[in-house]
């Protein structure tokens, strides 16, 4: 990725000069790779406090709006209106002082210009601090054995989390680090909120409480959710990786089969889930054996079907971009060394296309883990169900009990798949 | 040897090479001159059947190319194009095993060869073997790029614009490498090029092209006083004539007995260099010397002799 | 060229006769219906939900253009070049959000109808537009960046003269993107007591209705082909106006 120069360098009041120093070029910016060191961007740019960190100051007033918010939401029980709680009302003292000291390091950390390495531990630090006192919250507030008490983080909580995710994503982001780091640091979280879980220590949380309740249905609704989203792209990748190979060699094909994918891409994805229930319904009606393996109008039939045709045009139209991306010289040079088709195809084309391929297959299975959701309203299944269920038991702690793991699912193959895009692009030339 | 007899492509109604006829002999060096558009490339991608010739027929050795696959002829003969075309996501090692690796050689055979063919191109084994190609210079992809043809040790090597995309220093002295290393091997070498300094330099034989039709095809001396066509002459460009007559000879045949004033010129360089520094320094001779010993003499009357046709 | 204009006016014609009058085609519809289910949607009018549904989504990506624009000329501007690798990454990691998500997250602070859908396709169309407008601004052709520089011009004019008309279609090619992803996703807001078509299909749905599916489903198509059709035709326009060639869009 190319940083462009052009934002860096000239400061509002550069034109009337270069009208006598014409094309004086950006050094500087050319030897920080397009993004100036820290005091020169401050001082170029005229602001007032060159050793406050721009990004900082809006973080720490997010981190400040989430301070005045509501910590914590306290409901007598599941369905009545919340009372807020802040801070020093949601914790007892000694928690609550821990905690106020640090979001005020955080937010003087996220202000000065320290180190992107000393950042990212504050605030992954805070992160998990802010969870395990949310945990320690839903205990101190729940009356001594009141099952019906509904705990929630309030929105100072959530403002909290997303200023200093704001500030870790931002840390990582300058970090610049290599694929497997980035995977690890992925896994380190992932097993922090683990053992959080784990231990039970965020039990108490309105959403573990739903959770508690229906642990089976849990487990197999996100076994499910897995099985369509992954399973759709595993399909579509089957199927679209030969097609897009094909049609790269069949420019006539190509034109066609880009058009109705595109189409297939426009039609709404309930319409489409519903569009598949009447066919399979008469597939598993009239074919013998089709509804014994398991071929039905409603449930996971029509929602992989439909997952699986969303998929095709990412999958099909990288493979051809992949393809043609190709270098010219390196094919003709490997022609002329003699290699068959198919051997041009296995060591030189399909390896320098795949980079482009894995991309295609990252976003579709990222837009499947979202679009899996829609199964639930056609009957199948998947975390769709919880927040179905949630919207219309106006029930949010549910609609969180669905969406939440969606969006850590969708996150997590995004980083992983991202890290192995980078990996696999090794040999493109810059 | 490669026969080239009446050898046509045309597609649909364009005519690109137009029955083209010439004989390249073993161990030469042919270079094709002609401007973009004029089929020098075609006809090159027609001897290792990278284009299918309409009609006409190309003899190597004697025995057709259409007799064997497209991709076994490809194999024995060297292919080196302009922007290398390395593979990038292979290393340098793996790009100049390409071929061996086709024709199953074993995996001790394929290293040693490797190896041999960067410490020939004076690229450090140990160095470069991993690398991939856009950790490297320009001139040494280049390199890398003429290894790869060679590495299976085609008797045949086909260049298309080789050092197209060098500048001019390290061009000339890809030029010097290629020259050393034809003559070592001994192989036959057809070289696509637009330039004609280029061609006179390297070339054995030169065969002009223009329109898809061979203008003339004989040697650098005749092509400089004997131009076929105004189109030749034009290429060679009249201004240049005497100069490019006198760097096809070298000093060590036109030596005098006895000696001159001032600082010697070495018997290996051209009656061009010799030209120069008589002019340059404003002397009538200049002393010439081998491995630091005067011999002899060389002067301006005889360059001046040798700068027109014979 | 020619017989895809014509196939895209009659396919215009076809849906504006559906909207008016749907019953029309009640003997295409009525072949898809099981016991003497009514075949063309009968708990409100289609051009009603037809008009509300372009009406949100033209209102949400009309606002996220404004936004999604600001912001990307913001972080490439000297002020806030330190927010360009962090936007970068924020686009990135937003695209992983589920619309469904973002929806039902927005209901207990909007509650429910129109306004969550709004704002869930606001948030959800700003990605693709800021992606788009960056992109953009950012690879300009280098010359003339360089030259609208030196023969010295201040920021407001190269912005303004230069990059943003350089860059318009490869913006409008992210409005474009943006659009068509919204007029797909409103159907959802329907789960969440939006008016739009999304009412038409899942009422199909509840009620085990193909037909009220296929009307609602073709409907939002048909008018997503269409519009994406036309934003693709004005860009055509644009660039070759600007005489670049067709540059890489998202």
């Amino acid at each position: 990725m190319v940083w462009p120069n052009n934002p860096a360098g000239a400061g509002c009041r550069a034109g009337p000069y270069r009208r006598h120093i014409v094309f004086v070029s950006e050094i500087l910016s050319e030897k920080t790779g397009g993004r100036m060191s820290d005091t020169q961007t401050a001082a170029k740019s005229g602001f007032i406090l060159p050793r406050f960190d721009k990004l900082g100051v809006l973080i720490a007033v997010i981190a400040l709006g989430g301070v005045l918010l509501p910590f914590m939401i306290f409901r007598a029980n599941r369905i009545v209106l919340g009372e807020p709680r802040m801070i020093f009302e949601a914790l007892a003292t000694p928690e609550a002082l821990v905690l106020a000291l640090l979001l005020a390091a955080g937010m003087v950390i996220a202000l000065l210009r320290f180190r992107a390495g000393l950042k990212l531990a504050a605030s992954l630090i805070i992160l998990i601090a802010l969870f395990v006192l949310v945990g320690r919250s839903a205990y101190f507030l729940t009356p001594p054995d009141d099952n019906f008490a509904r705990i929630s983080p309030g929105a100072g909580f959530w403002l909290l989390v997303f200023a200093f995710a704001l500030l870790a994503a931002d840390a990582l982001t300058r970090l610049r680090l290599k694929p497997w780091p980035r995977i690890g640091i992925l896994a380190l979280v992932a097993l922090a909120f683990g053992i959080l879980l784990a231990t039970g220590s965020l039990n108490g949380v309105s959403t573990l409480k739903e959770y508690a309740t229906r642990a089976d249905r849990f487990w197999s609704e996100a076994q499910t959710h897995v099985l369509l989203a992954f399973g759709s792209v595993l399909i579509a990748t089957i199927v679209g990786v030969p097609v897009g190979i094909i049609s790269f060699r069949l420019p006539k094909l190509r034109a066609a089969l880009l058009n109705v994918l595109n189409i297939v891409q426009t039609i709404p994805s309930i319409a489409l889930f519903g569009l598949l229930i009447a066919p399979l319904a008469w597939i598993a009606a009239t074919v013998p054996g089709a509804s014994l393996i398991g071929i039905s109008g409603i449930g996971v039939a029509p929602a992989l079907v439909a997952l699986f045709a969303y998929s095709l045009l990412p999958v099909v139209s990288n493979t051809i971009v992949g393809l043609q991306s190709v270098p010219e010289a390196a094919n003709d040079a490997a022609k002329g060394m003699g290699m068959t088709g198919a051997q041009r195809m296995g060591w030189i084309e399909l390896p320098l296309a795949f980079p482009v391929i894995l991309t295609g297959i990252r976003i579709v299975l990222v837009q499947n883990i979202g679009l899996t959701t829609i199964a639930a309203l056609i009957g199948g299944g998947g975390f769709g169900v919880f927040i179905f269920q949630g919207i219309s038991q106006t029930a949010m702690d549910l609609v969180l009990l669905g969406a939440v793991p969606t969006v850590v699912l969708a996150f997590a193959a995004a980083v992983v798949l991202d890290a192995f895009v980078e990996m696999t692009s090794t040999g493109k030339p810059q | 040897m490669i026969e080239i007899d009446a050898i046509t492509k045309s597609y649909d109604q364009t005519v690109v090479v137009d029955h083209v006829t010439l004989t390249i002999e073993p161990s030469s060096v042919c270079a094709v001159v002609g401007t973009s558009g004029s089929g020098k490339t075609t006809l090159l991608r027609m001897i290792n059947r990278l284009v299918e010739p309409t009609s006409g027929a190309i003899r190597i050795d004697g025995e057709d190319t259409r007799n064997t696959h497209a991709y076994e002829l490809r194999r024995k003969i060297g292919y080196a194009i302009q922007g290398h075309g390395l593979f990038p996501h292979r290393s340098v090692g793996q790009n100049i095993a390409t071929v061996p690796k086709l024709l199953g050689w074993d995996k001790d055979k394929t290293r040693a060869r490797v190896t041999e063919l960067l410490e020939l191109f004076q690229l450090d084994p140990a160095q470069f073997r991993d690398r991939l190609p856009r950790e490297l210079s320009g001139g040494q992809q280049q390199r890398v790029g003429v290894a790869r043809a060679l590495a299976a040790k085609p008797n045949i090597l086909l260049m298309d614009e080789p050092f197209g995309a060098l500048d001019p220093v390290i061009r000339s002295k890809a030029q010097e490498d290629l020259l050393t290393i034809q003559r070592q091997f001994e192989t036959t070498i057809v070289l696509v090029t637009h330039d004609m300094e280029e061609a006179i330099h390297l070339g054995d034989k030169i065969a002009v092209m223009d329109e898809g039709k061979l203008l003339q095809f004989a040697s650098p001396q005749q092509i400089i006083s004997k131009p076929a066509t105004p189109f030749v002459a034009e290429l060679i460009g009249t201004g240049e004539r005497p100069f490019k007559l006198l760097s096809l000879a070298r000093v060590g045949k036109f030596v005098e007995p006895g000696s001159a004033e001032g600082d010697p010129i070495d018997i290996s360089a051209t009656l061009r260099d010799a030209y120069a520094e008589l002019l340059w320094s404003g002397r009538a001779a200049l002393p010439v010397s081998e491995k630091g010993q005067v011999i002899g003499k060389i002067t301006l009357d005889q360059l001046s002799s040798h700068a027109r046709p014979q | 060229m020619r017989p895809g204009i014509i196939v895209r006016l009659i396919a215009f014609a076809v849906l504006l006769t559906f909207l008016i009058a749907p019953d029309l085609f009640e003997p295409f519809f009525g072949m898809l219906t099981k016991n003497g289910q009514p075949a063309i949607y009968n708990q409100g009018s289609l051009l009603d939900l037809t008009l509300n549904h372009l009406a949100i989504v033209f209102a949400a990506t009309f606002a996220a253009t404004l936004i999604a624009v600001s912001l990307a000329i913001l972080v490439t501007r000297p002020f806030g070049v330190e927010f360009l690798p962090l936007s970068r990454s924020l686009a990135n990691i937003g695209q992983t959000f589920p619309p469904v998500a973002v929806l039902a997250l927005a209901v207990p602070v909007l509650g429910f109808g129109t306004a969550p859908t709004l704002v869930a396709l606001f948030l959800y169309g700003l990605l693709p537009i800021f992606e788009n407008t960056l992109t953009g601004l950012v690879n300009l052709p280098g010359t003339v960046a360089e030259a609208a520089k030196g023969v010295g011009m201040t920021w407001a004019q190269r912005l303004f003269k230069i990059e943003l008309p350089l860059a318009l279609p490869v913006i409008l090619a992210g409005v474009r993107l943006s659009t068509v992803i919204s007029l797909a996703t409103a159907t959802i807001g329907s789960t969440v007591a939006a008016r739009t078509l999304g009412e038409v299909i899942i009422a199909g749905l509840t009620s085990n209705n193909t037909a009220f599916v296929l009307q609602g489903g073709l409907i939002v198509g048909v008018l997503a082909v269409l519009i994406y059709d036309s934003l693709a035709a004005l860009e055509r326009w644009l660039m070759a106006r600007t005489g670049q060639a067709k540059r890489a869009a998202a």
